[in-house]
């Protein structure tokens, strides 16, 4: 039996790799990243096939009203009977595509662990409390800005088994869509400052430092409300091209 | 503007994202309803029973309007109604179940295939494949060995397989839009 993986052993691969990329541009994680060990036989092995179709499906994308969300649903502190336990924040930003316009209308969904890094979620059975006031889920439609906004509390971090010793730095998770399907973004935003983020294999999956930045909000003072939260402002540029029409509608 | 990184959906999506009916495009009544349904695969092989797979499709007419609705809630308690049944929203989201195994009730789109993006756990940037139920001239300028991945494999009337392997030799063909 091999002897199980140290947070050394992830550190060094980590570096390699970080050290083969030198300093090389890349906005998004290589999806063949070993330190991260699901991702070992869940990437593909051949190139992508490039698509250059005017008429593409993937040019065009889903569509979100008003009837898919409620308002309450962007309030993650108000979904149960009683406040949940934690530190309350509001995370604020705005949704722009790669040439700077607002995403509007778009649906944009949050999931996070609770401030004990605890999840409700069957598979998560670290030893952490539930709490019965938080489950930590919401979504909402961007405005004419782009903006969302969202109240929720800091998640917790917590451990994964990737290997011995491994946490998560704390962060909440973000499903966004765009004006086209190849715009779709699925990531994690970080809190600045975390001491974990040189352990996490996931976050530095993203070998190119500028772009590892683009996952970490500001804490920013304004948005901080006196006797009730602590803000944070994290903005969201999707990738990908969208039909022209679109384009010029917008 | 520099794009946001992508991350992993990691494994604790599933009392998140998926909602009740994300499966069920097809308006209630719709004559000529399709069921296409498969496996996720890893590169060993095995089912990937976390996974997470999102659809966009042309109506029968090929329009790519779409409209809003699929996870229609309730104003009153919050809770997913799913769609009214009127309008086809073209968007579908199904994790895959303990077995790998994800179904689709949609209609046939008109212009031939269905656009698929891919999550799971492990997988830190998404991947996007299309479902083609037939030949199109995209398919033709595919390797022929790798052509088939791409096409659903008709079972019985109105039921379609498709599988998706992320690795390995039967590799599925995977799309960059650029
Ligand atoms: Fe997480």
């Amino acid at each position: 039996m091999t002897p199980p993986l140290t947070q050394a052993d992830i550190d060094g691969e980590i570096a390699d790799l970080h050290k083969d990329c030198d300093g090389q541009e890349a906005n998004h994680p290589p999806r063949d990243f070993a330190p991260y060990r699901s991702s070992v036989l869940r990437h593909p092995k051949q190139p992508l096939i490039m698509v250059k179709e005017p008429e593409a499906v993937e040019l065009t994308g889903p569509v979100f009203g008003v009837t898919d969300v409620t308002a309450l649903d962007a309030d993650l502190t108000k979904q149960h009977a009683g406040e949940p336990l934690g530190e309350r924040i509001t995370v604020q930003g705005r949704v722009l595509d790669r040439a700077g316009r607002p995403v509007r209308g778009q649906l944009v969904e949050v999931w996070q662990a609770n401030a004990s890094g605890r999840y409700p979620h069957q598979r998560d059975d670290h030893p952490a409390p539930l709490d019965p006031n938080f489950t930590g889920v919401g979504r909402c439609l961007t405005d004419d800005e782009g903006r969302y906004s969202f109240t929720t509390i800091k998640p917790g971090a917590y451990p994964w088994r990737n290997h011995v010793n491994a946490w998560r730095p704390a962060h909440i998770h973000f499903s966004v869509f765009g004006a086209a399907f190849t715009q779709r973004l699925v990531t994690q935003m970080y809190f600045p400052n975390d001491p974990l983020f040189a352990y996490d294999p996931v976050l530095q999956s993203v070998t190119d430092e500028r772009a590892r930045q683009r996952l970490v909000a500001a804490y920013e003072h304004d948005l901080s409300v006196p006797e009730w939260s602590l803000g944070y402002r994290w903005d969201i540029v999707l990738d990908g091209p969208a039909a022209t029409w679109m384009e010029e509608g917008r | 503007m520099k794009a946001t990184p992508s991350q992993t959906v990691g494994p604790f999506y599933g009392y998140a994202l998926p909602f009740p009916g994300g499966g069920d495009l097809a308006p209630l009544n719709d004559g000529g309803g399709i069921t296409v349904h498969g496996y996720v695969y890893d590169g060993a092989g095995d089912p990937v029973p976390d996974a997470l797979l999102e659809f966009w499709q042309a109506d029968p007419s090929g329009d790519l309007s779409g409209a809003p609705g699929s996870l229609r809630r309730d104003p009153v308690t919050g809770a997913v109604i799913g769609r009214h049944g009127l309008d086809f929203t073209g968007f579908g989201r199904v994790p895959t179940d303990a077995d790998g195994r994800y179904a689709l009730r949609t209609l046939m789109p008109g212009n031939g295939y269905i656009s698929v993006c891919v999550f799971a756990r492990g997988l830190l940037h998404h991947l996007y494949t299309r479902i083609y139920f037939g030949q199109d001239a995209f398919l033709d300028g595919l390797p022929a060995h790798r052509r088939e991945t791409l096409v659903a494999v008709a079972e019985r009337e109105g039921f379609y397989r498709f599988d998706i392997h992320l690795q390995g030799e039967k590799e599925t063909v995977f799309l960059d839009f650029g």
